[in-house]
């Protein structure tokens, strides 16, 4: 036997784009009064041209290949075809073109409590939805005292879930989902429900289920889950496959290119300064993760003598406040500066403490010897990306705005 | 892989899983050919039965009476048509009580357009289902067809009760019932199976649904008696197999002299003809349910 899961050869899948409601492009249909007036009178032929511009390749010519074991994130925007692809695989619908084989039994969660019936109690719809998931009876049977602790519902086992809290529904629903364990699991974007401890006890289920040698395929928007959990990256664009490997650095390139570069592409002046650029990268990577040592770096042009020319920069939070400031007169001084110069003035930060989110960086130029800063325009914006900071718990602002690098202890250390 | 703590692990279950073969399911685009395939319908008989017991579950929630709506439906219908059809019009009733005859007639019936409604509109109904799980389509309107069994046996209930009190003992036919059920049941798939393939591209069925049943009421002898139909006219009677269900079903419950034969033959190959072809028709159609629905 071979160890491949799921190989897929020139997959694609075309929609129409004009209202005629079917997917299939090869057959024509409208309504069944268009149909049946048909019958007596043509109607107008589409050209071959009108045709093709009628179809949306939400995939096309997708090629890859995933081995047993093997967690795979998917990646991309919206749109760029991540869910199709997923139904494809889970069979759900069929490829418009290419082929594709998958080995194994495959379980597909890709909406949370699909078939949850609201008049049904807990224990009723623990059996319905299991089955509906593709569990067989017996199964679900066997993992029930699982699910119900999982779900943290003993005391509500016998209440209709129409008088579920949302909280409670959602964590019924995934209990049962994550308790189907097919050899391959196609999960679409459900990691998104959930309190912040629900999500980690989520998290650390598919990773029990992946370190089972089970194959896991996850769409997600939450690229620390992705990181924390997958091994590989695979990145959609427009139907196509436009990235394949290592999961980070997948993650990090895919990120680069949709927050684009951390420079401001404005020329500023100040009094004594014309300042070409500022930028801030991670010496990691193209994209700036918590811990990562990042440099800060302000390219110059003097505008008049500068006997001690200095930086200042502050970091600022979502809301403009100050986290951080670094002066450079507290480091070094620079060399002088003649009427015309370039300068690069800049820091190194060691391990860049702030948690993932948006940024902004406040930047003051000036001549130490004379106590004149002066600002650099607006505050200039940047993210630090999602990273499983703690080991892959999507913290969501819980845990305040600053990393600290710790490791839990106990007395028996 | 190789950067995974985990690699020994791995390959042990890697072994594990290597020692049962792993099924292949190729994707592909929909092919010329259709295959009935009907053996995946067992393979997802849990889910089948999860659903029946679903829709019976649910079917009378938070209604006040309800259960008694099973038996309520086919009892007011009969003392309707006992009192406007039998009483009132004098519809000849063959020699037996007409309440009695209506009811065995109207049993079936309710059975048959239960099912067939709830069948025809029952893939529209488990959209959410259709576009995010994947299992025979098949298995839907197999659930809501065998859903309204329930029902029946409730009412048949009644129509015991109705024979011993007109004093009506059965013959031996009375063993050939099941077969009938059977009949009514496939009757109902097969036109239900084309109506829900149907409804999903055009929802001008769901429309349809209502009238189909009202007219076909009227072509089916519950109200009236087959034999008001010229006997050379019979056996085309028969093209509509619910004639053929419906007099079977007095033929075996109230003891009627003659099996209506040749009636009940020609019903038989017309709904194997409808259900062989719907099957087919619902199987071409079903890879594209999730697009269209």
């Amino acid at each position: 036997m071979s160890d491949v899961a799921i190989r897929l050869e020139g997959l694609g899948k075309a929609y129409r784009i004009s209202g005629r409601n079917n997917a299939d492009p090869r057959i024509r249909y409208g309504s069944l009064r268009d149909s049946l007036a048909g019958v007596f009178r043509r109607s107008p032929k589409l050209t071959a041209a009108g045709e093709a511009a009628d179809l949306f390749w939400a995939l096309k010519g997708v090629s890859c290949e995933v081995k047993h074991g093997e967690i795979i994130g998917v990646i991309g925007r919206n749109g760029a075809g991540k869910s199709t692809l997923l139904k494809i695989i889970s069979r759900i619908t069929e490829p418009t073109e290419g082929l594709g084989e998958v080995h194994g039994r495959i379980g597909s969660l890709l909406e949370v409590g699909t078939g949850f019936h609201p008049e049904l109690t807990g224990r009723e719809n623990i059996l319905l939805n299991g089955t509906i998931l593709g569990m067989k009876r017996a199964e679900v049977l066997r993992k029930f005292d699982e699910i119900v602790a999982f779900a943290e519902i003993e005391r509500f086992l016998d209440t209709p879930v129409k008088r579920y809290s949302s909280g409670m529904y959602v964590r019924l629903a995934f209990a049962v989902a994550v308790h189907l364990e097919p050899e391959i699991l196609v999960v679409d974007e459900v990691l998104a429900v959930g309190d912040a401890e629900f999500q980690r006890k989520c998290l650390d289920k598919l990773r029990a289920i992946g370190g089972d040698g089970r194959t896991i395929l996850l769409v997600s928007h939450n690229m620390s889950a992705i990181r924390a959990i997958c091994q590989r990256g695979i990145v959609l664009h427009r139907g196509r496959i436009v990235a394949e490997g290592n999961v980070n650095k997948v993650a990090d390139d895919y990120l680069a290119g949709a927050l684009g570069t951390e420079h401001s592409d404005r020329a500023v002046e100040t009094g004594s300064f014309a300042v070409e650029d500022i930028s801030i990268r991670s010496l990691d990577g193209p994209v700036i993760k918590t811990f990562d040592p990042v440099e800060i770096v302000v390219e110059v042009t003097a505008r008049a003598d500068i006997q001690d020319p200095a930086l200042y920069v502050a970091i600022l939070g979502a809301d403009h406040q100050r986290m951080a400031g670094l002066d450079s007169k507290d480091f070094r001084t620079f060399p002088p500066l003649r009427r015309g110069e370039r300068a690069t003035m800049g820091f190194h930060i060691d391990q860049f403490p702030f948690l993932p989110g948006a940024w902004h960086l406040d930047i003051q130029v000036g001549d130490g010897a004379e106590f004149v800063y002066e600002s650099v325009g607006p505050p200039f914006g940047f993210d630090v990306v999602a990273t499983p900071v703690y080991g892959g718990r999507q913290i969501e602002g819980l845990h305040g705005q600053v990393g600290l690098k710790a490791h839990a202890i106990t007395a028996a250390d | 892989m190789l950067t995974n703590p985990g690699l020994t692990r791995c390959i042990l279950n890697k072994r594990q899983l290597a020692t049962h073969q792993h099924p292949v399911v190729l994707l592909r685009p929909p092919g010329r050919f259709t295959r009935l395939n009907l053996g995946d319908l067992w393979e997802y008989r849990d889910l089948l039965y999860f659903l029946v017991w679903r829709d019976i579950k649910v079917r009378y929630k938070q209604t006040a009476l309800g259960a008694a709506w099973a038996i309520l439906q086919p009892l007011l219908t009969m003392i309707v048509f006992s009192v406007f059809f039998g009483r009132l019009a004098k519809v000849p009733s063959d020699g037996i009580p007409y309440p009695v005859f209506t009811y065995a007639a109207l049993l079936p019936w309710q059975l048959f357009a239960y099912a067939m409604t709830e069948a025809g509109n029952s893939l529209v109904g488990s959209q959410n289902l259709i576009t995010k799980v994947y299992f025979p389509r098949l298995v839907i309107p197999v659930a809501a067809v065998l859903g309204g069994l329930v029902d029946f046996g409730v009412s048949f209930v009644v129509l015991l009760l109705l024979m011993i009190g007109y004093g009506i003992t059965p013959t031996i036919a009375v063993l050939t019932i099941p077969l009938f059920i059977v009949l009514a049941i496939a009757t109902a798939l097969a036109v239900g199976l084309w109506l829900a393939a149907l409804n999903v591209k055009y929802r001008d069925v769901r429309y349809t649904i209502p009238f189909l049943t009202q007219f076909w009421l009227f072509l089916t002898p519950v109200a009236y008696s087959s034999s008001l139909v010229p006997a050379k006219w019979r056996a085309i009677y028969g093209l509509n197999p619910m004639a053929g269900v419906v007099e079977g079903f007095r033929w075996a419950l109230l003891g009627r002299k003659e099996a209506p034969g040749l009636m009940l033959a020609v019903s038989v190959i017309i709904v194997a003809a409808l259900l062989t072809g719907g099957l087919y028709y619902f199987r071409r159609t079903e890879a594209s349910f999730a697009d269209t629905i």
